[in-house]
């Protein structure tokens, strides 16, 4: 991120960096993920709530990684409202990490008409 | 709608696998056309947006929640090839972090909740940006528009996906009803949510919203108009 103040050019009007947009949006995305979310529904979601309704939730089998240590947004490891607001911001790090290093790698590729070699992740 | 293992028979779930596999191959490709220094700082945050928002389940109704799926304001935000990627992300971190959505589910989650809404959000967002004037604070109400059509045509994919490979005999009228009823009311949210988003970045950065370039492109180009011949 080197042309941070290049947006601003002759405009005239004070801008903000695309860096302290970022991480404006990442602020606001912990705080939804660790805080908020600790006050959210905990209904069924509206699929759930179908396949009760309609008599085929008891086709769900039991989930490959459920004992997961961050399983069900709750990381078990910590009492109460503290694993979940860990897990919620766990998860908000690993995707950021993930889908900036995704956008990375498919950036680095080289020119719009080359062929994609397969090595990619 | 996180689908869970065991929903869908095993075709079926290979199936939507394959056209997940599909639709993210071809994403990497379109996405390096997408991804300049304006979309590419955007990308990774704009997946850990879609994350956080989705564990925001709000109520519809008694007893029912719904939570956003993302693919409108992704793709509004940084394209809709990077979106794809960006949701599917999204999608493996949960079932693999967080054991929500299937394992074997993967391919229908990120065949539902991404690329359809994606398809259907930005579609209709770009449907409506042709034909309506070229004005900046329409962006994030076509954005709205687009998440709010997205979210009950992803559970009409999810109705039809049942219909083949679905693991219990239901009746499809009344699975059509019940899944398109709720999930019209989850759409506001989803609507709602993606207006904020896209108009919290437009008030700011106007630039850094993808959607908003042609707005912003007839703006630069009645300028140039005004101060004729000035060119820099």
């Amino acid at each position: 991120m080197s042309g941070d103040a290049g947006t601003g050019t002759s405009t005239g009007r004070r801008t903000v960096s695309t860096r302290a947009v970022v991480v404006g949006a990442l602020l606001v995305s912990l705080l939804l993920a660790g805080v908020v979310s600790l006050y959210a529904a905990s209904t069924p979601d509206g699929l759930t709530k179908v396949s009760q309704d309609q008599g085929f939730a008891g086709t769900e089998t039991e989930h490959g990684a459920a004992d997961g240590p961050f399983a069900g947004y709750d990381a078990g490891f910590l009492d109460g409202d503290l694993g979940g607001a860990v897990a919620g911001v766990a998860g908000v790090l690993v995707v950021l990490v993930l889908g900036t290093a995704l956008t990375a790698v498919v950036r680095r590729r080289p020119g719009a008409d080359e062929p994609l070699d397969q090595t990619g992740p | 709608m996180h689908v869970p293992d065991g929903f869908f028979d095993a075709p079926t779930s290979i199936a939507t696998g394959v056209v997940a596999v599909a639709a993210i191959g071809v994403s990497l490709r379109g996405a390096r056309r997408e991804l300049d220094d304006r979309t590419a700082p955007m990308a990774g945050l704009v997946a850990a947006f879609v994350f956080a928002a989705q564990m925001l389940n709000f109520p519809v109704g008694a007893g029912t929640s719904g939570h956003l799926m993302g693919g409108a304001v992704a793709a509004v935000l940084v394209g809709p090839w990077t979106a794809m990627l960006a949701t599917s992300v999204v999608f493996v971190v949960q079932t693999l972090m967080f054991a929500d959505g299937g394992i074997t589910a993967i391919g229908t989650n990120i065949t539902v909740m991404g690329l359809a809404t994606v398809v259907v959000g930005y579609g209709v967002f770009r449907g409506l940006q042709a034909v309506l004037p070229k004005r900046l604070a329409l962006v994030p109400v076509l954005a709205g528009i687009g998440a709010f059509a997205s979210v009950p045509v992803a559970s009409l994919l999810f109705v039809a996906l049942y219909a083949v490979g679905g693991a219990a005999p239901v009746p499809l009228d009344t699975l059509t009803t019940a899944m398109v009823g709720v999930h019209s009311l989850i759409g506001v949210g989803e609507g709602l949510i993606t207006f904020l988003a896209v108009a919290g970045i437009l008030a700011v950065r106007p630039d850094l919203v993808r959607g908003a370039r042609p707005v912003l492109a007839e703006r630069t180009l009645e300028i140039r108009t005004e101060t004729t011949g000035v060119t820099a």
